[in-house]
């Protein structure tokens, strides 16, 4: 059984720029909130999304382009600001993901001790992250 | 009101919360499932990875039906997720409508593009 220590601080009518940047969130709250902001982020950048799938599977000419988008840039795109954007969609589509398997696998086995809340939530975080940063190098040529 | 309770209880609301939960997971896994299929035949590809091999793990008839149902339960997944945060977040009823209307046009907009995309391939 978890027992209160003391009874939790309440907070009423919160001010954004103050207390939100100072709330000191556990490991599992990070995961939670970056769950919905990868989510957020990738509806709005779906039409995005869907141009890559367009570029890179219609034809030949198509997929040189979508090379030619990544390496060059298009329009008043240049080619960093498409890789930076393809990065954080590999980074979201990766929380996204992992948080998502973390919450069916917690759903299936009703698996729900603090100590697994909070070592699953930091491998959450960390497998993301260290994958982000594997693909990027890729991205932007560093191997 | 003694028998409201248990099984017996008078539930208010719109009834869709378990429903939505359940495809929420439902459609989740059936991306996760897609995913580790569409990335295992791109790893364990022979050869130079380019248009041919991407393209090519399109092209079979049974992939572009999977990719379909892929997008109909993305679309679906996102629906509900995207509709969570707007019930959070934003108050207001009008502007809550607002976004709820463009969610839809905005996600049936990008599922008829891939759709296209997808079938004249």
């Amino acid at each position: 059984m978890t027992e209160p220590v003391k009874p939790p601080a309440t907070f009423r009518n919160i001010n954004a720029f103050h207390d939100l940047p100072t709330y000191r969130l556990p490991a599992a709250g990070w995961v939670s909130i970056l769950h919905r902001a990868s989510g957020a982020l990738m509806f709005v950048l779906l039409p995005f999304i869907i141009w890559l799938f367009d570029k890179s599977v219609s034809s030949e000419i198509s997929f040189a382009k979508f090379k030619a988008a990544i390496n060059f840039g298009i329009g008043i795109y240049p080619g960093w600001f498409i890789r930076l954007t393809m990065l954080a969609l590999i980074w979201a589509y990766l929380h996204h993901l992992i948080a998502g398997v973390r919450h069916l696998y917690m759903d299936a086995t009703h698996s729900v001790s603090r100590e697994f809340g909070r070592s699953s939530a930091v491998f959450t975080l960390s497998a993301s992250i260290g994958l982000t940063v594997l693909l990027g190098a890729k991205l932007f040529g560093i191997y | 009101m003694s028998d409201a309770i248990g099984s017996k209880r008078l539930v208010t609301g719109a009834h869709y919360g378990l429903r939505d939960w359940l495809a929420q997971r439902l459609t989740a896994a059936v991306m996760a499932l897609f995913t580790l299929l569409v990335l295992v035949q791109v790893i364990f590809s022979h050869g130079e990875i380019g248009y041919d091999l991407w393209a090519g793990i399109f092209n079979p008839q049974w992939m572009r039906a999977l990719t379909f149902t892929v997008f109909l339960a993305l679309t679906y997944h996102v629906w509900v997720g995207m509709r969570d945060i707007w019930m959070d977040y934003i108050k207001p009823v009008g502007l809550r409508l607002a976004l709820h209307i463009f969610t839809i046009v905005w996600l049936l907009s990008c599922l008829g593009w891939a759709v296209q995309v997808l079938w004249r391939l």
